[in-house]
């Protein structure tokens, strides 16, 4: 398969997947039927457990037994929760955080 | 579509053009870098439509994953989504023809601005919420596009800026940390995936971990209810 089907593809299955989760409440209970109590609960913890494991999926392949052990991922994290914590402002946590990440791996920890 | 609708919804959704170029263009900028030219990026940011779903994806086509992976990947990232919806079943029909598009962009940003959008005694509420839907992808693809463009313009060296991805998961992190009381379910998600990585490896975790983190919560309900009793997840939207 050429890289440019392997995209189209890729890309249209990332659309259909994101149309899907928004799409399910209106199928299930677009009917004014009532949620179920369970679906609520899980609706209400899942959210924080799933970030939990994507930002552990983002660093996942950081090698912490080794070379800087993952010394520029662990403190470009913490510095942007220190800053989202102190400024609760979206952009200057994240634009800290990954301008931060960008000079210690490109002069700290090369 | 009406004009005191889009000036209206254009005044509500102030914040959201500035977080959506400064959002877009990271995100255009990754997926330029993982080969991407603004032509596609366009394409994907209209189709798409999903930040962090879109950061994922540069990733994953780097890596060139297997469609499965895009797939459940993508739906696990956006299950949040699923929630989302409860809250606009009723709202979303005076959108008329336009109600598959609304439900199509509803994204954290779209859900947060019609939540905090009341009814507005002058102007029609399905008009609203559909300029409101409209101008925020608007200002989606223009942010992308632009960063795709940066990229492709400055030469400027952009290692690292994959991790624009992890910092926006570490903002919800706290976000979410800061609103509720138990952190039981933050604490189950982390146990559950460095269970799994260690049994079936970095790069298949991801599912395991959380079915093992849904059977974990469902166990522990009673306990989790009782420390947050007041946890809500459809808010008064309607």
């Amino acid at each position: 398969m050429s890289i440019t089907t392997y995209s189209i593809i890729a890309i249209a299955v990332a659309a259909l997947c994101t149309f899907a989760t928004r799409l399910v409440p209106f199928v299930l209970f677009g009917g004014k039927k009532e949620v179920p109590q369970i679906v609520n609960y899980l609706g209400k913890v899942l959210p924080s457990s799933i970030i939990a494991i994507l930002i552990i999926y983002c660093v996942r392949s950081v090698d912490f037994t080794s070379g800087y052990h993952g010394c520029a991922e662990i403190s470009a994290i913490l510095l942007t929760a220190v800053l989202h914590l102190w400024k609760g402002n979206t952009l200057i946590s994240i634009g800290g955080g990954t301008v931060f990440y960008m000079f210690l791996i490109q002069y700290i920890f090369v | 579509m009406d004009k005191s609708a889009i000036k209206y919804a254009f005044n509500k959704t102030l914040p959201v053009l500035f977080g959506y170029l400064f959002l877009g263009s990271a995100c255009g900028l990754l997926l330029y870098k993982a080969g991407y030219n603004f032509i596609w990026v366009f394409f994907i940011s209209v189709f798409v439509y999903a930040g962090s779903g879109q950061m994922l994806l540069a990733s994953l086509l780097t890596a060139q994953a297997p469609f499965a992976t895009v797939a459940v990947l993508t739906l696990l990232l956006n299950s949040r989504h699923m929630f989302y919806g409860l809250s606009f079943i009723e709202r979303f029909k005076k959108a008329g023809k336009m109600y598959p598009y609304m439900i199509f962009s509803l994204t954290d940003e779209t859900y947060s601005m019609l939540c905090s959008t009341t009814l507005s005694k002058t102007v029609d509420d399905g008009k609203i919420i559909k300029a409101i839907a409209l101008l925020d992808h608007c200002y989606w693809i223009a942010g992308c596009v632009a960063g795709a463009l940066l990229g492709q313009i400055l030469s400027f060296d952009f290692a690292g800026v994959d991790f624009a991805m992890t910092a926006l998961f570490v903002v919800i992190f706290v976000e979410q940390w800061k609103s509720f009381k138990s952190h039981i379910p933050v604490y189950a998600g982390v146990i559950c995936s460095l269970l799994s990585i260690l049994i079936f490896g970095a790069d298949n975790f991801i599912l395991p971990s959380l079915i093992l983190t849904v059977g974990t919560l469902t166990a522990l309900r009673s306990f989790i209810e009782r420390d947050d009793p007041k946890r809500e997840v459809v808010k008064a939207c309607q």
